[in-house]
C-alpha cells in the first residue's frame, strides 16, 4: 500500500502577508492560464518553497489548486465555443500515463544522482524544450505579424495536414476542433509526451498546446482552451495521488485558488478580444524568458555535482534569486501582454460600436 | 463591454450571494487551520477531503469571480471570433 507521509505538522504558519503574496501569485498565474491554457505552475511551486514549504508539499498543493482552476477556465471558455472536450479528455488520459512514467524517471534519477542530479535533469529538459518549442512558437507568431496575416484564418502546418490525411482503420476519431478525423495512434503519444513533460517541468501545456497546433492542426484558440481540460484531468489524478500520501496543504491550494479564479476568468474573457496569434505571442515570450531562468541554474547544479569547479556559496544564492526573479518576470510580462491586448481589443470594440451608432443614428 | 444597445441588468445579487458564501468558506478554512490540517492531510481515504474541498471552493468562488467581473463591466467581446 501507499506510504502516508502526513506533513501536517510541517505545514507552514500563514500570516496576512503570506496570504496576500499567494493570492497575488495566484491571480497572475490564473490570468496567464486563462489565456494560454497553462503557465503559472513554474512560478507557483518555487514561490511556495520560498516561504519554507517543503518541495513535495508545494508540488502537491500547486496541483490541487490547478485542477479546480482549470475546470472553471474550461467552463468559461466552453461558453465561447473554444473547447474541444473530447480532445481534452483523450489527451488528458494519455497524459496521465505520461505523468506516472515521468514521475518514475524522476525518482530513478534522484536515486542515482541525488537531488542536484534530478534538478540538473529538470533544468536541462526545461532549457532544451523551451528553446526548441518556445523559439518556434515565437518565430511563428512573429512571421504572422510581419506578414500582415493576423486577420487571416490560421493555416494548418504541412505536418498537421499529413497527420490528418493518415487513415488507420479502427483508430480514427472525429475531433470538432480540427473538423477532421485523426488516428488515436497520434493523439496518445502526444498526450503521453505532455504528461511526461508535466511530471518533469510542471508545465505540460508548453508541449500540449504547440503539439495540438502544429502536429494536429487545432486552431490556437481551441488548443489553448482544450489544454485546460487536459490540465483538469491530469491535475485531478495527480492531486488525488498526492492527497493519498497526505501531502496536500489545502490552505495553500485554496488561497492560491482564490487569486487564480479571479485571474482565470479575466484571462478567458481576454481571449475574446484578441487575434489568435496573440496566444502564440504570450506563450512564446513566457517560454523564452523562463528558458533563461532555468539556464541560469544549470551551472549551479553542475557545480553541486562536481562536473564543473565549485561555485562560491554567495554566487549560487545570487543565481538562485535571479533565476526566481526572471521566472516571476516571465509571468508578469505574460500578464501585461494579455491585459494590454484586452484593453486594445476593448477600445476597438467601443470605437466600432460608436461608429455603428453614428451610421444608424 | 458595457456599451451594448440593450442594457443588460448586472448580476449584483448573484455576486453578493456567491461572494458571501465564498468569504464564509475562507473564514471557516482559515479559522480552523489546525483541525483542517490534521484531518485533510491524513492520506488514504482522507484524500477525498481536499479533493471535495477543491471542488466546493471552485464552484462557489468560481461563480463569484465570474459574476464579479460582469458587475465590474468586464465581459467577453460582443462579436468574438467564433472558432469553428
Amino acid at each position: 500500500m501507499h506510504e502516508v507521509i502526513n506533513q501536517a505538522a510541517s505545514f507552514i504558519h500563514l500570516d496576512a502577508m503570506t496570504i496576500l503574496y499567494l493570492f497575488g501569485v495566484g491571480f497572475v498565474g490564473g490570468l496567464v492560464s486563462g489565456f494560454i491554457g497553462s503557465g503559472g505552475a513554474f512560478v507557483m511551486t518555487p514561490a511556495m518553497m520560498s516561504l519554507g514549504v517543503p518541495g513535495l508539499v508545494a508540488v502537491a498543493s500547486n496541483m490541487c489548486h490547478k485542477f479546480p482552476k482549470a475546470l472553471i477556465g474550461a467552463i468559461k471558455r466552453a461558453k465561447y465555443g473554444q473547447v474541444d472536450v473530447k480532445l481534452g479528455i483523450v489527451l488528458g488520459i494519455s497524459a496521465e500515463a505520461g505523468v506516472l512514467i515521468g514521475a518514475g524517471i524522476q525518482e530513478n534519477i534522484k536515486k542515482a544522482y541525488g537531488e542536484a542530479g534530478s534538478n540538473l535533469y529538470v533544468s536541462a529538459a526545461f532549457v532544451v524544450i523551451l528553446a526548441v518549442v518556445g523559439g518556434f512558437v515565437l518565430f511563428d507568431a512573429w512571421k504572422t505579424y510581419k506578414g500582415g496575416n493576423t486577420d487571416l484564418e490560421e493555416k494548418k502546418t504541412k505536418l498537421a495536414a499529413w497527420v490528418q490525411s493518415i487513415n488507420i482503420p479502427g483508430t480514427m476519431v472525429y475531433f470538432k476542433s480540427m473538423d477532421a478525423k485523426i488516428s488515436v495512434l497520434f493523439t496518445i503519444p502526444l498526450g503521453f509526451a505532455t504528461g511526461l513533460l508535466a511530471a518533469t517541468i510542471a508545465v505540460g501545456g508548453f508541449i500540449g498546446v504547440p503539439s495540438m497546433i502544429y502536429v494536429m492542426g487545432v486552431p490556437s484558440m481551441m488548443a489553448s482552451a482544450s489544454e485546460l481540460v487536459i490540465a483538469f484531468v491530469m491535475g485531478l489524478g495527480g492531486s488525488f495521488k498526492y492527497a493519498m500520501h497526505g501531502l496536500v496543504d489545502i490552505r495553500l491550494a485554496m488561497i492560491i485558488l482564490c487569486g487564480s479564479l479571479f485571474g482565470i476568468q479575466l484571462g478567458a474573457i481576454g481571449t475574446t478580444y484578441v487575434k489568435p496569434y496573440m496566444i502564440k505571442v504570450v506563450m512564446g515570450v513566457i517560454m523564452v524568458i523562463v528558458l533563461f531562468s532555468r539556464g541560469l541554474m544549470v551551472p549551479v547544479y553542475m557545480s553541486q555535482l562536481g562536473i564543473i569547479s565549485p561555485l562560491a556559496e554567495g554566487t549560487m544564492k545570487l543565481m538562485k534569486n535571479v533565476s526566481f526573479g526572471i521566472m516571476g518576470f516571465a509571468l508578469i510580462v505574460g500578464a501585461f501582454i494579455v491585459l494590454r491586448a484586452m484593453w486594445q481589443g476593448k477600445r476597438a470594440e467601443r470605437l466600432a460600436t460608436a461608429r455603428e451608432g453614428l451610421i444608424h443614428g | 463591454m458595457g456599451s451594448s444597445q440593450t442594457q443588460k441588468k448586472k448580476p449584483y445579487l448573484s455576486a453578493l450571494v456567491w461572494g458571501t458564501v465564498s468569504v464564509a468558506l475562507y473564514i471557516v478554512l482559515l479559522s480552523n487551520q489546525d483541525l483542517i490540517n490534521a484531518n485533510f492531510a491524513n492520506g488514504g481515504v482522507y484524500a477525498f477531503l481536499p479533493i471535495a474541498a477543491a471542488f466546493l471552493f471552485s464552484l462557489v468562488h468560481g461563480s463569484f469571480t465570474g459574476h464579479f467581473w460582469t458587475v465590474m463591466g468586464v465581459e467577453a467581446a460582443k462579436k468574438h471570433k467564433e472558432v469553428k
